[in-house]
């Protein structure tokens, strides 16, 4: 049987950066093949080729079933060879059945007159039968758990799908509890069963060991090393997704943060993806939050914010006490916290709006004189603030939209910075943020801290955490399992943490 | 002043900013040139500015909750019933006038917090919770009324509305214009303008800035509601009493003149400048043509179409910056 899928010198360039290069992968009929690396290391890049959606550079050949295919691939050409993909957020309607989410395609293309439910909700059992699956046809998506909406997505994807086909997982198990990810295991095998090659991608190291058969590394776009899954060890293969280059910088030792007091304590948190989380952030330090996705790290700032509502905890801020169940954001704000959200378009910057509206949400009060705002003064101040943090052009009175993706984090930075908070949180704060301005966003949480306060980081980029946290906590499955300082902190461990390479009870120790 | 006077601004912006009242001007000069003996007279005018006052406000009264965001189709309900009140406890009661009209501004503040406490708890559009509320109203109206108009209401309100002029137009007119002014002075100047602005176009960055998100969104509708009745009362003194369905005929013209007037002075953004202008465009439009001796129905073509015109314009307007709503 030719293999589903062949690869062979693919590359791809972003603006003179190499998102992909020289990359060859071939997946097997009917196996199981893990795709591993970490953030930015090239896996979503070479799905987004495969589905259409990016073009390769020229040179790249692709081979399905043995048939010479040429690059680019159109959009949804992908289709009529046979592959299929299951992505994070699954692309169920919740609001519709599970027959309806089934026939979606049908539904909306449908031409008769009348809609053939009968024969549709038969054919629907038979094909659940044939993987294994076990759903009420007339149930609510929204009615199901994550994982049953993840075998649907699945079922969905290979219905109409030739048996010689491929099926791209892509971190479908993000959100699963640990029986679940089981029944999908159970399903995913029934597919490959059929002969149909299966592309897993995923974070999770333990995962990648169980289900599949083979496996590719990715690393800065290249693939790095991969095999027969079995002839592995977990540590060989989180070597490969790390690599060995870089070093951190100097950062302050677990006796210096020992000395300075706490600016926020937080015990016994729990609510969205955090189990239980208790830490104290110190005066001065930057402490990273990080994890895989899903493990809870990326809650915990919205979770103390008042966000994400909370089921248990508390928070103290200076001499203030607050059970977490009753928080707010306009309370968070009033404690002397502040956040600066991942999500900048939805969470963080009005983009319709001007710099200067931005900039000055929070400070209205201040430039109030009796019924009055002074408007002047608003301008004249943020234009100080805004060349303070150098951001670039600095006009308040352009839309926030206008400005860079490093500018407008620079913008958010400013406007939190103004109320100065007891405790900074920053949630990716590089995210979309070109190299020069990364670097410009470190030195604001530096001098941050040299203000004394403390400044909570919570980011799945390694990275820069070892660039510039003085203590990493790392989250696996809503709790934290390890805990590095000063000179423990390096890529590399963050990385081996949060895989659990190790066993974490030795890093707590420290 | 305004934000929107900026520097840096292109030609194309300034175009966009006056094309409304030039288009004003030039509506103006179309019916002077094909009727000038009847619409060219002082008296038109006086008519015109003075007798829509009443759309003016209930159209003042859309923009503040458009601003943060939410829909208030409950105004006309509210208009009739304050209407209907000041007639009903003045003339059947006698009640004084003034307490009557407290009574009945006090009622659009109630009916504006029920919409708010309704469509935050429970979590509802707005468009959807003050629809059911404006019907309800409508139906406590005829219930009340008896399904019958009501005149006679205090002189003293009918002469300080419509019958003292200044310089030929009605008092109702200023009125109009100074609430302009002020809701433009809050809308620009004040903390509680910029949070109903911030609310409508980024509700979730000002929940997570510590903006009370709920609290600007029912204040915003109690607002509307406290404005529709404001509107009201000037016509329960424009006419002199209330009839059942006064308000009913004004919703659309409001949503209309809201919607145009956000393509105009403030390209992008609902304010009261543009909206005094989009109003008379709209009242200038419609005269001209039932003066050169239209049928009335032009009245439904004419502000049906300027709504679909002027969403589509302003969707344009909004379009040079992403829109970011929800």
């Amino acid at each position: 049987m030719p293999d589903v899928l062949e690869i062979e010198g693919l590359a791809k360039t972003f603006g003179g950066v190499k998102a992909l290069q020289g990359v060859d992968l071939t997946v097997r009929a009917g196996e199981i093949h893990g795709l591993l690396g970490q953030n930015g290391s090239g896996k979503s890049t070479l799905i987004k080729v495969l589905a259409g959606f990016h073009q390769p550079d020229p040179g790249g050949r692709l081979r399905v079933n043995g048939q010479e295919v040429s690059l680019p691939l159109a959009p949804g050409e992908y289709k009529a060879l046979g592959m299929r993909f299951v992505h994070q957020d699954l692309g169920l309607i919740p609001s519709l059945t599970v027959l309806e989410n089934l026939f979606l395609d049908e539904l909306s293309t449908e031409a008769s007159v009348s809609i053939p439910w009968k024969r549709w909700r038969s054919h629907a059992r038979t094909l659940m039968e044939r993987y294994g699956v076990h759903l009420e046809t007339s149930k609510l998506v929204s009615d199901l758990r994550p994982v049953e909406r993840a075998l649907l997505a699945i079922v969905r994807a290979v219905a109409t799908a030739p048996s010689n086909g491929l099926l791209v997982l892509d971190e479908p198990t993000v959100f699963l509890p640990q029986d679940d990810t089981q029944m999908l295991f159970d399903v995913t095998r029934n597919v490959a069963g059929t002969g149909t090659g299966v592309l897993f991608v995923s974070h999770d190291l333990e995962e990648v060991k169980q289900l599949t058969d083979r496996f590719t590394v990715f690393r800065d776009g290249r693939v790095v090393g991969g095999g027969a899954t079995a002839d592995h060890t977990r540590e060989q293969i989180v070597r490969l997704i790390v690599g060995h280059d870089l070093e951190a910088v100097s950062h302050r030792s677990a006796a210096q943060l020992a000395a300075s007091t706490v600016a926020g304590r937080v015990s016994g948190a729990c609510g969205g993806l955090v189990a239980h989380a208790s830490l104290a952030v110190h005066r001065g330090e930057v402490l990273g939050v990080t994890g895989l996705s899903g493990s809870g790290f990326e809650d915990l700032p919205y979770l103390m914010f008042g966000a994400v509502p909370a089921e248990s905890g508390r928070l103290e801020i200076g001499s203030r006490t607050t059970d977490l169940r009753r928080q707010n954001p306009t309370k968070a704000f009033q404690q002397g916290l502040a956040l600066v959200p991942a999500d900048r378009p939805r969470d963080g910057a009005i983009l319709s709006l001007s710099v200067l509206d931005n900039v000055s949400m929070q400070m209205l009060p201040s430039f109030q004189r009796g019924p009055f705002l002074r408007r002047k003064r608003m301008q004249d101040e943020s234009r100080k603030v805004l060349s303070t943090f150098d951001v670039r052009p600095n006009d308040p009175t352009l839309p926030c939209s206008s400005l860079s993706g490093g500018n407008q984090q620079k913008v958010l930075m400013a406007k939190w910075l103004q109320t100065r908070p007891t405790v900074l949180m920053v949630h990716e704060p590089t995210q979309g943020v070109d190299v020069g301005a990364r670097e410009e966003i470190f030195s604001v949480l530096r001098s941050a801290t040299a203000e004394g306060m403390g400044v909570l980081c919570a980011s799945s980029d390694h990275e820069q955490l070892a660039l510039i946290c003085d203590r990493v906590l790392i989250f696996r499955q809503g709790r934290i399992v390890a805990e590095l300082t000063g000179e423990q902190i390096t890529k590399e461990r963050i990385s081996e943490l949060s895989y659990a390479v190790q066993a974490p009870t030795t890093d707590l120790a420290s | 002043m305004s934000p929107g006077k900026a520097r840096g601004r292109s030609r194309l912006d300034l175009v966009q900013r006056i094309a409304l009242p030039v288009a004003w001007l030039l509506l103006i000069a179309g019916f002077g040139i094909a009727n000038p003996s009847v619409f060219l007279t002082a008296a038109t005018f006086q008519t015109m500015l003075g007798s829509q006052a009443v759309l003016l406000v209930l159209t003042l009264a859309l923009i503040v909750p458009l601003t943060a965001g939410d829909y208030d189709l409950s105004v006309a309900g509210v208009l009739t019933l304050s209407a209907m009140m000041v007639a009903i406890l003045n003339v059947q009661h006698g009640w004084p006038i003034w307490a009557a009209i407290v009574a009945a501004l006090v009622m659009g503040l109630v009916v504006g917090l029920a919409n708010g406490l309704v469509m935050v708890f429970f979590g509802i559009e707005s468009l959807i919770v003050t629809l059911g509320m404006g019907t309800l109203l409508t139906g406590i109206t005829l219930w009340a009324s008896d399904s019958a108009t009501i005149s006679g209401i205090s002189q003293g309100l009918v002469d300080y509305v419509i019958v003292k002029r200044f310089a030929g137009i009605s008092l109702a007119f200023y009125y109009a214009i100074a609430l302009c002014a002020i809701l433009w002075w809050v809308l620009e100047y004040t903390s509680i303008g910029r949070r109903l602005l911030f609310v409508g176009r980024g509700r979730s960055v000002s929940k997570l800035s510590g903006v009370r998100v709920g609290r600007v969104r029912i204040g915003a509708l109690m607002g509307s509601a406290a404005l529709a009745a404001l509107a009201g009362v000037l016509y329960a003194g424009t006419s002199g009493g209330a009839d059942p369905s006064s308000g009913s005929s004004l919703l659309l013209p409001a949503f209309a003149a809201a919607f145009l007037g956000a393509t105009s002075i403030m390209p992008g953004r609902f304010n009261p400048w543009g909206t005094a202008i989009a109003v008379y465009f709209l009242v200038t439009g419609i005269t001209g043509l039932q003066l050169m001796g239209v049928q009335s129905y032009v009245q439904q073509l004419f502000y049906g179409g300027a709504l679909l015109v002027a969403v589509a314009l302003s969707q344009l307007a909004r379009g040079r910056v992403p829109l970011d709503n929800g």
